[in-house]
């Protein structure tokens, strides 16, 4: 059975599945009466169904009963659905072959119910359009394990499997009906004689469901397509690059079920799900989702005051990126600059191009937002990044609004206790650093002084969450962490440069190493002045070790481009380079961690991969020092120590972890 | 309540028992008349038949049919028409060519043409609006006379070329040399031609009206033989009705170049059997709206005159009625499209001070059985009201055998522009034949709104 992913806890649209076997003939639902011809399966939202005993005992007994004719798989809570298994059983297995044992355990459960004589309905009910289905497991470094890597490409066609599996795509409702993964939709009832969510499940219970219908033309042409070898041969190879070993594997897998026969299908899942789940990447990835679940929960408890109204002064993409993903979540908001409005609509307006919203839904939403200057329960300031720029907004907006507000700053380079050092009330200030463009980069970072409240910081990042972030919170120091983590790789890209590496030849070896964009690009995109701005600042504030080098002055060096410095050649092999920019991010990283910049490793892990792009494989600099061995990185750290200087020199809390190699970030 | 009592009952065997009972029950108000406030009063009501659309009137255009109402009521009143200070009609699809079919009507009806007329829609109880409108002209003192109905002809709708067409059209229009033209003309693609049809589907929620009914009426379990029997009940009581010629605000209406037209086409009782065949017409293959227990696309047309009173006895008239108090709601055009009589029917009966139980003849608009018994139903649910009505206590059940007696949207038809005139005549109607002084008209409409109306019997 394929995995799905089920979200949320209202109801809107619900889908149906019946999983059917050939032959399977269709009972009339209609006339049945209560239990005696249709059963109710109630399942824990957690845990994994799939290889629980007690839902095995249940599916028994409904074969056995001759009184059942029928069940329909459902959860009691709206909004609900089997979630998988628990990725945790993954961590207490030590050898591929043990864990090649839980997948064939799931493929036996749900291919007897694929073979079930009895229908078996399953119905999930999903929350307005956020529900979704897929085969996330890519995500994790695994494959759909329970026989879904055979039973999907059966369902919707092998090259929408393969889209599903490979790039972890999530399907709406909608969308899910008419590529067939499920065969019915039922739109959720309003308020009637209960609440509508109690009662659309067991309106799911009782509606009568129709048999998928064949496959439509296109359908049977890829069928067709599929039985020539030739073009099987071109699809699997569209899909062999990168850097995981999962969609190989995956590609593999399906290869064999489809060459081979469902047997070997299921054989070769297991086997290659057991290898998979014991990799490094895999292991990577699966801290990372820890890492992302923790981030997504407010740790500094509920705000007292509930924020509904937010005004943003301030101009640019930035301030437009966060009006769009507050006014998305349903709050009033409120933007100084008038003009601005339009490219929030423009962004909402995409989302109906893209029919994620409906035109209606996009002037709704955008009904919330107003184009003036009136301060309400949060101000969230993007205003230039000028320290007197913003004393002036700050002082400002304190003297027009009530005591409760809160004044959140956006900023990347500016240390927020400076923002709040002329603030009436600096318990209310805190900082917030968006990535840019807001509306699409999941992170946030929020930046916490001395001073700010903790109510203050709660509602903060329960306005962040409704903002659909992962959040970390963090100490003020200049660069918060994930500027002062990236400022010195940056400024080693300059220094390869210099050294006249060719940027596209970084480029290359950067992307290799599993980041979105070429370390080159980056700065191109970042901008030679910008990075300019924050290494002087950084430079002021930890000498040595960020701004002024050797050779001059930093960033502006490369603007002058004359001056170019020689290779040292002990450290500039590919991997050397590769290296350099690699261990400067990392130890930046440790040293934030043990400066109590950041709280946890997991948060650094996050902020490092949602904000900074740092390769998911590793995932993120504690992780993959976790996973490559603190010792090496300190022997290549005190290497390039040797060649450049103080900039290298391994962390304090890095040299520990040599010191005892039993010592994790992630225990 | 002597009159009525002396009110002679033979024609009305259901509700005669009824009238009976409730002759001898005194109201909580003896009348709904209010100091200060001008007393309004409709003189008299027509319609023409309704008609299936597509059958008799479908090579009729709008204004035609409201031109057939607007004579039958001249007809019928013998009003001079140089009294008539204003007419208003209600609309739901225009006729892009009559965009103010009042206006047209009334000057081919022979009206004066120093006579205002303008048109109002709000879907199905643009007519309700159409009325109201008069009303208040009347009431604030502008008016005091004033023709208000309603048309609809969904025998033909406005189909129109893709936007993209309309857009190279226009833009042809505007090219001033050839070339401009022919480049125009080139970036022509035959996907152009495809048409565009009228939305049947609710704007804002893209669901069409049918499928939100279907949802209604399981949210408050209403069952597929439920809404068979109720139609039925329709179809039924509109036939007794017809033969027995209650449906008195008929005129006929001599069709050009075909038959005179004298009834209702569209009243069909059928068997539960029958009924029952049938697939769901929205909500495949579960729901349970079908064709037979929802209403149908009709054509048809209403008029109605509504004057103050003292100008009407000026004038030697004997109304039928007052309008009274009235109310319009909305809520959620979702998933409480249809319910607007639950919301209306309190805060109607609270504005006027009646109760329930005051009520003599309730004339409910019938989009579909089911969303009628979903009304009844979250009337009577204490629930429904608590949670989502912010009152006390249920509503109540407005009882059946007061409910709709001669039949109603389902049977009669549907023409939802001019529906309102109707139901505001069949009360008026009824009150006069079976006796009792306060009527309650009310309707759902699409948008998620609703409206309700006293009528008060107008006293022998």
């Amino acid at each position: 059975m394929v995995t799905y992913r089920a979200i949320g806890s209202l109801s809107r649209f619900s889908a149906f599945r019946i999983l059917r076997s050939q032959g399977y003939i269709r009972r009339n639902f209609t006339g049945s009466f209560a239990l005696l011809t249709r059963t109710h399966i109630n399942y824990g939202v957690k845990g994994d169904v799939i290889l629980h005993s007690e839902f095995t005992e249940v599916m028994n007994e409904i074969w056995a009963s001759d009184q059942i004719r029928s069940a329909i798989l459902i959860s009691p809570k709206p909004g609900c659905f089997i979630v998988g298994a628990d990725i945790n059983i993954l961590a207490t297995c030590k050898t591929p072959q043990e864990v090649t044992q839980i997948p064939q355990e799931a493929q036996r459960t749900s291919e007897k119910l694929e073979k079930s004589i009895k229908p078996v309905v399953t119905a999930i009910t999903t929350k307005d359009r956020k529900t979704v289905f897929g085969a996330p497991e890519v995500l994790l470094g695994i494959l759909p394990g329970a026989g879904g890597t055979q039973r999907l490409p059966k369902m919707v066609g092998v090259p929408a499997a393969f889209d599903m599996m490979l790039t972890a795509r999530n399907m709406r409702a909608d969308r899910a009906k008419k590529m067939g993964l499920v065969d019915q939709l039922v739109v959720s009832l309003g308020p009637g004689l209960k609440l509508p969510e109690e009662w659309t499940i067991k309106y799911l219970e009782e509606v009568k469901i129709s048999p998928k219908r064949n496959k439509g033309l296109v359908g049977k042409l890829t069928a067709y397509a599929m039985t020539i070898p030739f073009v099987r041969q071109q699809i699997y190879k569209k899909r062999t690059k990168g850097l995981y070993p999962t969609p190989l594997k995956i590609i593999d897998v399906v290869k064999t079920g489809i060459e081979q026969g469902s047997d070997a299908g299921y054989l070769s899942e297991s086997q290659k799900f057991g290898e998979l789940a014991m990799t490094k990447e895999s292991k990577a990835l699966m801290g990372l989702y820890h890492g992302q679940v923790l981030c997504k929960k407010n740790t500094s408890g509920a705000p007292q005051k509930d924020v509904k109204h937010l005004a943003i002064p301030g101009a640019g993409m930035m301030g437009a990126g966060i009006a769009q993903v507050s006014v998305d979540k349903g709050r009033k908001t409120i933007l100084k600059d008038a003009t601005l409005t339009g490219l929030v609509f423009k962004g909402l307006n995409d989302k109906v191009e893209k029919k994620a919203l409906t035109s209606f839904e996009r002037d709704s939403i955008f009904s919330n937002l107003t184009g003036k200057l009136d301060y309400q329960d949060m101000v969230m300031d993007a205003v230039f990044e000028d320290l007197s720029f913003k004393h002036r907004v700050l002082k400002g907006v304190e003297a027009v609004i009530p005591d409760h507000y809160v004044f959140a700053s956006n900023t990347s380079p500016l240390p927020i206790s400076e923002i709040a050092a002329v603030s009436k009330r600096p318990e209310k200030v805190i900082g917030r650093h968006y990535f840019s463009p807001a509306d699409k980069m999941q992170l946030l970072e929020m930046i916490t002084t001395e001073k700010t409240s903790k109510d203050t910081s709660a509602s903060t990042v329960a306005i962040g969450l409704k903002q659909g972030k992962v959040i970390i919170v963090v100490k003020d120091g200049p660069g918060f962490y994930t500027t002062r983590c990236l400022a010195p790789m940056m400024s080693e890209v300059i220094r390869i440069l210099q050294e006249g590496v060719d940027p596209k030849k970084l480029d290359s070896l950067t992307t290799s190493l599993g980041l979105p964009v070429g370390a080159a690009t980056l700065v191109d995109e970042v901008g030679v002045d910008v990075a300019k701005h924050v290494a002087k600042d950084l430079g002021k504030a930890f000498g040595e070790r960020f701004g002024g080098r050797k050779s001059g002055e930093g960033f502006s060096i490369y603007q002058e481009t004359s001056l170019k410095m020689p290779p040292k050649s002990e450290v500039s092999s590919d991997e050397d380079i590769q290296f350099r920019l690699l261990t400067r991010f990392v130890n930046e990283a440790v040293t934030c961690l043990q400066e109590g910049i950041l709280a946890t490793p997991a948060e650094g892990d996050i902020g490092a991969v949602f904000g900074l792009s740092f390769p998911p494989c590793l995932g993120g600099p504690f992780c993959f020092v976790d996973l490559y061995e603190a010792q090496k990185i300190v022997d290549r750290l005190k290497k390039h120590e040797a060649a450049y200087g103080k900039e290298f020199t391994p962390s304090q809390l890095l040299a520990d972890h040599t010191n005892s190699p039993n010592k994790k970030f992630h225990q | 309540m002597t009159t009525i009592l002396t009110y002679p009952f033979k024609n009305l065997p259901t509700a005669s028992k009824w009238a009976l009972r409730f002759s001898v029950q005194t109201k909580t108000k003896k009348t709904l008349a209010k100091p200060n406030i001008r007393n309004v009063v409709v003189v008299d009501g027509v319609r023409t038949p309704f008609l299936l659309s597509g059958t008799s009137y479908k090579d009729l255009m709008p204004h035609d049919l409201a031109r057939a109402a607007l004579t039958g009521l001249l007809h019928r009143t013998s009003v001079p028409k140089e009294v008539v200070d204003y007419i208003i009609f209600g609309t739901v699809i225009q006729e892009v060519k009559t965009s103010n079919v009042a206006r047209e009507a009334a000057l081919g009806a022979g009206f004066s043409d120093k006579t205002p007329a303008h048109t109002v829609t709000m879907a199905c109880i643009s007519a309700n609006q159409a009325m109201t409108t008069g009303v208040g002209l009347i009431a604030s003192g502008q008016c005091d006379v004033i023709v208000a109905g309603g048309v609809e002809l969904m025998s033909d709708v406005p189909i129109r070329h893709s936007r993209k067409m309309r857009k190279l059209m226009l833009d042809l229009n505007k090219a001033k040399s050839m070339g401009q033209r022919l480049s125009l003309i080139s970036k022509f693609r035959f996907n152009f031609l495809a048409p565009e049809l009228p939305a049947v589907s609710e704007f804002s929620t893209s669901e069409t009206m049918g499928h939100s009914a279907d949802r209604l009426a399981a949210a408050f379990a209403v069952s597929r033989l439920e809404q068979d029997e109720y139609a039925l009940r329709s179809h039924s009581l509109a036939k007794k009705a017809q033969d027995e010629g209650l449906l008195s605000d008929v005129v006929p209406f001599k069709v050009p170049g075909k038959d005179t037209v004298t009834k209702d086409n569209g009243i069909r009782p059928s068997s539960l059997e029958q009924m029952a065949k049938l697939k769901p017409a929205f909500i495949k293959p579960y729901g349970t709206v079908t064709a037979a227990n929802s209403s149908f696309l009709t054509d048809g047309a209403s008029a109605m005159l509504i004057m103050a009173e003292e100008k009407a006895l000026a004038m030697g008239y004997k109304p039928k009625a007052y309008l009274r108090d009235f109310m319009y709601v909305s809520q959620d055009p979702k998933d409480q499209l249809l319910l607007g009589p639950t919301y209306a029917t309190p805060k109607v009966l609270e504005k006027a001070g009646l109760t329930m139980n005051d009520i003599d003849a309730f004339e409910f608009h019938e989009a579909f059985s089911g969303q009628i018994l979903a009304n009844f139903k979250a009337m009577d649910s204490d629930w429904f009201a608590e949670n989502y009505m912010g009152r006390k206590t249920k509503v109540g059940l407005p009882p059946l055998e007061k409910f709709n007696n001669w039949g109603g949207s389902l049977s009669l038809g549907h023409p939802f522009g001019a529906t309102g005139c109707r139901l505001v005549m069949a009360a008026a109607n009824r009150l006069q034949k079976e006796g009792g002084q306060y009527g309650l008209v009310a309707a759902c409409a699409a948008g998620g709104q609703g409206h309700a109306m006293i009528v008060e019997a107008y006293p022998k």
